[in-house]
């Protein structure tokens, strides 16, 4: 019986002491609701996505009082999520012909809401040293003169190209052997798997040739060097097969679904006349990435010092 | 030696002997043979090339996306299936984890939560456990990741409520009937080593973006271990206990509920908390389509690299999957609380729920109290340390590996023409498991030829073989010493649930910098992942030889060498095999995970179906070949096993 007085005496101090101190749940509460509704913005897995998403939520947020849901998917998922109505925007598109024309024009869900003004590029990079020791890698031409210097355990008696990100379109086992060059494409599988690559390759000079695009925010940190291949002129990369020049560039653009195109409401227009730069970007790229700051803090950051620029994005069409 | 051999066993040494004979002259036919044909029918395809079928494939996935919203089977089948399951993890979010009706915090805050997972911890499994999983809950909201935490929990328990309503029935009548058992094992292990990533994406067209998918995809691979230890359970139940029953005159139901059941009881349990290890291991991939909770911060934290903060929502995850798993495996031991503890606890768990219900302090986890920026920063700077001062070291240990084992494995298996290789299976086969092994074995290898992707299925399958080695290897020597040494078995016990399931890509950014993008890498992943279970398997088996056997052995006067290898390893055969087969499916399932690091062939083929449509034919013939891989060196290492310890 003593055990259960003691019990009570516990739970009694304990009820006390709670009762002296403590905000109540509700005692503040604040919610805001504008004419914009939901916007349901999809998130693709990189930086540079991340930086769109977070300054265009920011102002979606703020100044059209939208109730913004971030969706983080893989491209291929987002592109879906137009079909089944989950997802209103894919604010950072890399091509995705393949994409294009399964959702744009043939199964009629989703349109293009023009460039964001960035311009991506793909190609083969080398880590800064490398380019800076022997310029003329950067020179397709020269690449089988440094063939052996790229050997490793996984290219057998071939120089080693590191490829990577299945996410991207990739010509590269087609231009080796249309090259003719001394290489063989060793599938990283993954950004990290190249990211990692480059980082140490440039700190202890390491013999490292790969497949990369920019922006990337790790170019803030590694300036890594594009090596030029044959020039890319519209059409050479139709045949897959017989592909034997560099990469196009890419506008990045806007895809948005049918519906919320329709609707024309505020959060569309948002996005159709979202269109900033390069430097633009990488600015919030690196405060996500190397700043770690949180993406919804670093938008805050950069839209406060570009006033202007939002007032464009905003203005009522 | 030959007078003393007893006269059976005399045939049987010479039938080993001949069959060693026979074997080597099989693997030396077999090089003769690569060396005259190399090269010559490997039946390659480039990455980016595609077979017919893989188009095929392709056309039904559009078919079937494009007919989305005009199908009666999505609206009224996919449809309904996906409002209950959201609304049951909607409703658990609500609870723990996320503001709900109209509360800008959860029902039940921190406090409670962490007095619930007290006090029910306390009921099932006693007072030490009781502690641990207070610390252990106290400790995710020190991480500062108590939100991201309990939306993790929520999704995970309810995929494994899910599955164990499903599980547990199919279970019982797999254990009841053998047709039954027969129809689900296949089904079983292709839900099991089916990569997730092939189907990741359809799911979220069947069933949308978002809990419901990340649930599914979840219990696909969660259910599994429940449905078979169930029905192992009920199959272990002696059989004169159930015939006893019977012959007093119960039914069929009441022998099942009076007699199976309970004496099944503790096994089942096991599968129960299989069930809870396996929908944590899930949590990073279903954060690819936005399931809420750790393994988006992980996601999110590897697109910048950021080990730290990668490995702190890890941690979270292997905190989580301790305190369940110990929670649940001390709940196989039946106890009784004292009334006063189990009224008391239940006031106070009252008490904190309540608390935590109505003030602010007990619903949000304080923001000022926390270690997580310390892990963060410690995780990082030890990460930063090995990536500085070891790759000289690491990178000399991957050549030698390659070199001599990874690239002479390969070079047999995917340089010889695929005929050869296929009939020095079926004939392996055949000699380890006769007519019917070889039979299976000539069906799988069929398959392989026919999803196209037969180099690359031989190359995925050089790498399996080396990390099974490397297991077995680490089985054998870390789960004796265990199985010996009690204190042993404590401190390693721990690191071996970290590395079952601590995400994957928390501990690969590093390794890509010690063995670069390469098999090894991958090899070392799949090792992480599998030697656990091989080791832990090993330990139970040796402790399990009576210690009557080894004390003889000890009085006969032979060394702890010698009793290791005379008495304890050979009476742990069983243990031995299990841990074999077992080693090589959890290898098979990071195969894919392999492919982001540099291993290629089949796995890159699966991630790379996952994120280019015009590649998803292949993607989903490169899971189907991991299957087949899988399905075929399972049979033969049972067949094997059941050789071995007859």
């Amino acid at each position: 019986m003593a055990r259960h007085s003691v019990l009570g005496a516990v739970l009694v101090g304990a009820l006390a002491l709670a009762g002296c101190g403590g905000a109540k749940v509700g005692d503040s509460s604040s919610g805001a609701a504008g004419d914009c509704g939901t916007f349901n913005l999809a998130v693709n897995p990189w930086v540079g996505y991340e930086a769109n998403a977070a300054v265009l939520a920011y102002v979606a947020e703020k100044e059209l009082k939208c109730k913004v849901t971030k969706k983080e998917l893989k491209e291929e998922v987002a592109w879906q999520g137009f079909g089944t109505g989950e997802v209103d925007a894919v604010v950072e598109n890399w091509g995705h012909d393949d994409l294009r024309k399964k959702y744009i024009d043939e199964q009629k869900t989703a349109v293009s809401a023009g460039s964001t003004g960035v311009k991506g590029q793909i190609g083969w990079y080398v880590p800064p040293w490398l380019a800076k020791e022997h310029p003329d890698i950067l020179d397709w031409n020269n690449l089988n003169k440094y063939a052996d210097q790229f050997k490793t355990s996984e290219s057998g008696d071939k120089g080693q190209l590191l490829d990577g990100d299945p996410s991207f379109v990739t010509n590269d086992e087609a231009l080796v052997k249309n090259l003719n060059l001394n290489y063989k494409v060793v599938y990283g599988g993954s950004e990290t798997a190249l990211i990692q690559a480059f980082r140490q390759a440039e700190k202890d000079k390491k013999w490292v040739i790969g497949y990369f695009y920019s922006p990337q925010w790790l170019l803030n940190e590694v300036k890594l060097e594009k090596v030029k291949l044959p020039e890319y002129k519209a059409g050479c990369d139709a045949d897959a097969e017989k592909v034997a020049c560099d990469y196009p560039d890419y506008d990045l653009d806007k895809i948005v679904s049918k519906k919320f195109a329709d609707a024309n409401g505020p959060a569309y227009n948002l996005v159709k006349n979202f269109k900033w730069t390069n430097q633009d970007q990488n600015t919030v790229a690196k405060y996500i990435a190397e700043d770690k700051m949180k993406p919804e803090d670093a938008a805050k950051k950069w839209v406060e010092a570009n006033a202007d620029k939002i007032k464009a994005w905003t203005a009522k069409a | 030696m030959v007078a003393v051999a007893a006269p059976r066993q005399l045939p049987r040494l010479w039938h080993r002997y001949k069959q060693a004979l026979v074997v080597g002259g099989i693997v030396l036919a077999w090089l003769v043979l690569w060396l005259v044909l190399r090269n010559f029918g490997t039946l390659p395809l480039d990455a980016s090339e595609l077979t017919p079928l893989h188009r095929w494939i392709n056309s039904v996935n559009d078919a079937v996306g494009a007919s989305r919203n005009s199908n009666p089977v999505f609206l009224y089948f996919f449809n309904e299936i996906r409002l209950v399951i959201d609304e049951f993890v909607t409703f658990v979010q609500a609870l723990i984890a996320q503001p709900s009706f109209g509360r800008p915090v959860p029902v039940i805050g921190w406090l409670g939560v962490v007095g619930i997972a007290g006090f029910v911890s306390l009921v099932v499994a006693g007072w030490r456990v009781a502690l641990l999983a207070v610390a252990g809950f106290v400790s995710l909201g020190l991480q500062g990741l108590w939100q991201e935490s309990m939306d993790t929990l929520s999704l995970t328990l309810a995929a494994v409520v899910i599955s164990l309503l499903f599980g547990i029935p199919l279970g019982i009548w797999a254990g009841l009937s053998d047709r039954a058992n027969r129809v689900m094992q296949p089904v079983l292990d292709f839900m099991q080593t089916m990569p997730t990533f092939v189907y990741l994406a359809p799911l979220t067209l069947f069933f949308l973006i978002g809990p419901a998918s990340a649930t599914i995809a979840t219990l696909v691979y969660a259910a599994p271990p429940a449905i078979r230890i169930t029905a192992h359970a009920i199959r272990s139940v002696p059989h004169n206990t159930v015939e006893a029953s019977e012959s007093l005159g119960a039914t069929r139901g009441q022998t099942l509920v009076k007699v199976l059941l309970p004496s099944a009881r503790k096994t089942i349990v096991l599968g129960v908390n299989q069930t809870i290890m396996a929908a944590l291991s899930m949590v990073t991939i279903a954060a690819l389509i936005d399931a809420p909770g750790l393994g988006k911060t992980v996601v999110k934290a590897l697109q910048t690299l950021d080990v730290g903060t990668a490995f702190n929502a890890g941690l979270a995850i292997v905190v989580l999957a301790i305190v369940l798993d110990r929670v649940t495996t001390a709940a196989t031991e039946r106890r009784t609380l004292p009334r006063w503890a189990l009224f008391g606890g239940l006031g106070v768990t009252a008490v904190t729920v309540y608390f935590s219900y109505t003030y602010l302090w007990a619903a949000e986890f304080p923001a000022d109290v926390e270690f997580g920026s310390s892990i963060r920063k410690g995780a990082t700077s030890v990460t930063e340390w090995a990536q500085d001062s070891l790759p000289f070291i690491t990178g000399g240990f991957k050549d030698f590996v390659t070199f001599a084992l990874i690239n002479p494995l390969q070079a047999l298996l995917a340089e010889s023409p695929w005929f050869l290789v296929a009939l020095v299976i079926v004939v392996l086969s055949f000699l380890i498991g006769g007519a019917r092994s070889a039979i299976v074995s000539a069906v799988c290898v069929g398959l392989l030829v026919a999803t196209g992707l037969w180099q690359d299925s031989m190359i995925t399958l050089a790498s399996t073989l080396v990390a099974t080695i490397m297991v077995m290897v680490l089985g054998v020597v870390v789960g004796v010493w265990m199985g010996r040494s009690r204190r042993a078995d404590r401190l390693i016990r721990p690191i071996l649930d970290a590395g079952q399931v601590m995400p994957a890509f928390v501990y690969l950014v590093p390794f890509l910098a010690l063995f670069a993008a390469t098999r090894f890498t991958a090899i070392i992943a799949a090792v992480v992942f599998a030697a656990p279970v091989a080791i832990k398997i090993i330990a139970d088996g040796v402790r399990a030889v009576s210690p009557a056997t080894v004390e003889a052995s000890t009085a006969l006067g032979s060394s702890s060498w010698q009793t290791i290898v005379k008495v304890q390893l050979p009476m742990a055969r069983g243990a031995l095999t299990l841990a074999a087969n077992q080693g090589l499916i959890y290898v098979l399932s990071m195969v894919v995970v392999g492919g982001l690091v540099g291993a290629g062939a089949l796995g890159y083929d699966v991630v790379a179906g996952f994120s280019q449509s015009n590649l998803y034919g292949k993607g989903l013939a490169a899971g189907v070949a991991i299957v087949v891989l899988g399905v075929m060196l399972d049979r033969l290492t049972q067949a094997a096993a059941k050789r071995w310890t007859n």
